[in-house]
């Protein structure tokens, strides 16, 4: 099937146990779709993780992993968040090389971007931002005149808007 | 409260389950458990010679009653030797719960002897599994995968148990769970109304209807609803080679089986179709050609358990997600209180037409096999249906011989046919026919089967002498790997790669003989109903009946592939639609 392929949230409550995260991401790599980002850790009750993945593929695709996905015992439940309207967030630290001229260009696009610096030394700013992943793409494409030395980034995680919640 | 050491809880709580046999080999990490089985009456242990024969006969056991089949293996190579069976199980949907012994938890992680990582060799072929970490969570993990196993759309489960939790150092305060409930899991079981409504419309108003119907009206006791619905319509009906008996295999509504081998009536009115109600059936690649040609004209209606099953390869117009008895039962219902009846002018040009059909190019109207004087696969099959009384419960291998079985033994009754479907595991047959043999002591069991197949799980005439299994082995004998063979033939111009043996058969005769059973060897065409019937005449033997049939002959009707639909097939060697 050649649809279309349309980038996705997927959001899911699960059992925080022992085996219960390679189940989810085996049902990715078995049928050879690739995770984007992923993000997991416990929720207000301990025994529940909440993992949220993005993942790209075509209307079929993502049908079939959601309702394989919910067919897991270990999965309690699960929203495809970007069927409706929702915030979505992503944690990026960078370590750039900052020296001279750069340091004040820099520090510009960190406030352009609403980041912050969080590490310094005499030659390296080390900095935050948060925001949706393509916010986070373009800072570092902002700051591409600098040498980056290192990126981390959290991987997508996501909330629906309004009354609507993923809860037991 | 009483007290008991992890080994006996785990074999206790088998037995507070009702679980009758385990089907096991005995290994270093699975000691403890084995010093228990040892000590309690009730659950027996039946041993036999290669882990993966015991999957098999559990497969065996549980497609013949409908309860989950029990596994006991030791860790490491115990554990994967088993896998074949549990990937078999979890292609079919066969409830099964396989306990596996592991290295003490503190070696866990250690290569230590023996250790497999069972939990993730096996996690892609299972419905579900547990670690056992603490021996005091040994009932409701027992209790629970049998629920998971048998609930739902039916699967193996896994319980992989560190030797230390088995230990009879530590006793425990025992108790066996009444009930589960598991958070996360509901299977399906109600449709909904509106949907069934709306397929029973649909239904009503279909001018060539066709009832497709799958294992998972086997898997979910709907047998009587699907006679019902059938009856109460007069709608024909097909089934998957999963399906068979579901629908007698004898009715006049029957079209035979449907797919790949299926015969020429239904898969050309698969074809042409306008509705088509699918029930417990997944639209197999084996049964749909390619999907891009599948019966255009027809709109679908899709019932089963599994909602992953649902527009997964084809897409249903209706879907409807709960257990098919279920469904069906409010399907006639509706149709009880319905004032609506099919259109009877339609409905009798669609006979007319699929009769016509039948008559032109059917299976079973004229022998649609060329005389040879050699004797043919497929007559051996009518000839076992004549002397078995068509009543038998048959497993078979994976090859030629099973779909000349499901094309020429009329299956009557659910839970009679029992063979690998989804994965068409060679080295199936014996050993599921142990397991079904155990299942219906009284019953006649018969291993339809190939000289290669059979040679997967040979070992097991061994348990067959151990326990008095008296099953019955019926080897198309063609020299060949004759699937592998007939694809050389139609594919690669008839170089038959690595398809032969060379003259290296072993002599069965001699083979059984050492086994302490009874071989017999048929040559002769005039020989083979007398033969099969001396054969079934000993009623406590395991009777292997190496039978030597044509070589040169195919499965027909086979569809064209690649890019065929349903109704595009060969029909024999030079006829094709
Ligand atoms: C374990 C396993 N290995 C390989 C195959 C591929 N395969 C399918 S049918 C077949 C030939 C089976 O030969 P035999 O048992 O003699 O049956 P026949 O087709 O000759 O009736 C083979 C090799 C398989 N299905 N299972
Ligand atoms: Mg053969």
């Amino acid at each position: 099937m050649s649809e279309k392929q349309s980038k996705r949230i997927i959001s899911l409550l699960m059992e925080n146990a022992p085996g219960a995260l390679s189940r989810v991401v085996g049902l990715f790599s078995q049928r050879g779709y690739n995770i984007e980002t992923l993000n997991v850790a416990p929720t207000d009750d301990a025994s529940l993780s909440r993992l949220t993945l993005t993942t790209i593929g075509s209307e079929h695709n993502i049908e079939q992993i959601t309702k394989n996905l919910n067919k897991l015992i270990d999965v309690v439940k699960l929203v495809d968040l970007t069927e409706g309207s929702h915030i979505e967030r992503e944690l990026m630290l960078v370590k750039v090389k900052a020296t001279g001229a750069l340091r004040e260009e820099v520090k510009r696009c960190v406030d352009i971007f609403r980041g912050q610096i969080v590490d310094v030394t005499s030659t390296v700013y080390t900095i935050q931002i948060v925001g949706a992943s393509d916010k986070l793409d373009a800072f570092v494409q902002a700051v591409s005149d600098a040498q980056i030395l290192e990126v981390v980034r959290s991987g997508v995680s996501g909330i629906a808007r309004g009354e609507k919640v993923l809860s037991l | 409260m009483e007290m008991l050491s992890g080994g006996d809880m785990l074999v206790r709580s088998l037995q507070d389950q009702g679980v009758e046999y385990v089907f096991g080999y005995p290994g270093g990490s699975a000691l403890h458990i084995y010093d228990a089985i040892f000590r309690n009456k009730a659950v027996k242990h039946i041993l036999v010679r290669h882990e993966q024969a015991a999957t098999h006969a559990a497969d065996g056991f549980a497609r013949v009653t409908g309860k989950a089949g029990v596994v006991l293996v030791t860790s490491g190579p115990g554990a994967t030797n088993a896998i074949t069976g549990i990937a078999t199980a979890y292609m079919d949907s066969i409830p099964m719960v396989v306990i596996s012994g592991q290295v003490p938890s503190e070696k866990i992680g250690e290569d230590a002897f023996q250790e497999t990582d069972m939990v993730g060799v096996s996690r892609p072929i299972v419905k579900h599994s547990f670690l056992v970490k603490d021996a005091a969570e040994i009932p409701e993990i027992v209790k629970k995968a049998f629920y998971i196993a048998e609930t739902g759309r039916p699967g193996p489960v896994v319980i992989d148990v560190p030797k230390d939790v088995t230990s009879p150092a530590e006793t425990f305060p025992y108790e066996y769970p009444k009930k589960v409930k598991i958070r996360s899991y509901f299977p399906a079981e109600k449709g909904h109304s509106g949907q069934i409504k709306k397929a029973v419309q649909l239904l009503l108003e279909a001018r060539r209807p066709v009832i497709y119907s799958g294992g998972g009206v086997v898997l979910g006791d709907a047998s009587k609803q699907l006679r019902e619905l059938a009856r109460k319509l007069n709608y024909p009906v097909t089934n998957t080679l999963m399906g068979l008996g579901a629908f007698p295999g004898t009715d006049k509504q029957f079209l035979g089986m449907l797919g790949m081998h299926g015969t020429f009536e239904a898969n050309t009115a698969m074809h042409h179709a306008d509705v088509i109600l699918a029930i417990g059936a997944r639209f197999d690649d084996r049964v749909t050609n390619t999907p891009e040609k599948f019966c255009p004209g027809a709109k679908i209606i899709h019932i089963d358990i599994d909602p992953a099953s649902i527009s997964k390869t084809i897409q249903a117009d209706i879907p409807i997600v709960g257990s098919v008895q279920s469904v069906l039962s409010e399907m006639l219902e509706l149709l009880a209180q319905s004032k609506e009846s099919p259109d009877e002018q339609a409905l009798a040009d669609w006979w007319q037409q699929i009769e016509d059909w039948r008559g032109r190019h059917g299976l079973y109207t004229k022998n649609r096999f060329e005389e040879t004087g050699q004797i043919k696969p497929q007559e051996v099959i009518q000839a076992l249906h004549e002397v078995t009384g068509g009543d038998a419960i048959i497993t078979s291998d994976v090859g030629q011989h099973q779909m000349f079985t499901a094309q020429y033994y009329h299956f009557n009754r659910p839970r009679q046919w029992v063979n690998s479907g989804g994965l068409g595991t060679m080295g199936f047959g014996l050993p599921a026919a142990m397991g079904a043999q155990f299942a219906e002591r009284d019953q006649q069991v018969v291993c339809v089967t190939g000289e290669g197949s059979i040679q997967m799980c040979i070992q097991e005439l061994s348990t067959c002498t151990q326990y008095h299994l008296p099953v019955k082995i019926i080897c198309l004998n063609n020299q060949a790997l004759g699937m592998v063979r007939q694809w050389q033939d139609l594919h690669y111009d008839g170089r038959y790669s690595e398809s032969l043996y060379e003259e290296s058969l072993p002599d069965f005769e001699k083979l059984m003989e050492a086994y302490g059973h009874v071989g017999i060897k048929v040559t002769e065409r005039s020989e083979l109903k007398s033969k099969l019937e001396e054969c079934f005449a000993m009623k406590d033997r395991v009777v292997f009946m190496d039978i030597y049939v044509d070589q040169s002959e195919h499965v027909y009707p086979m569809q064209v592939a690649p890019n065929g639909a349903m109704r595009d097939m060969w029909l024999s060697k030079t006829e094709r639609t």
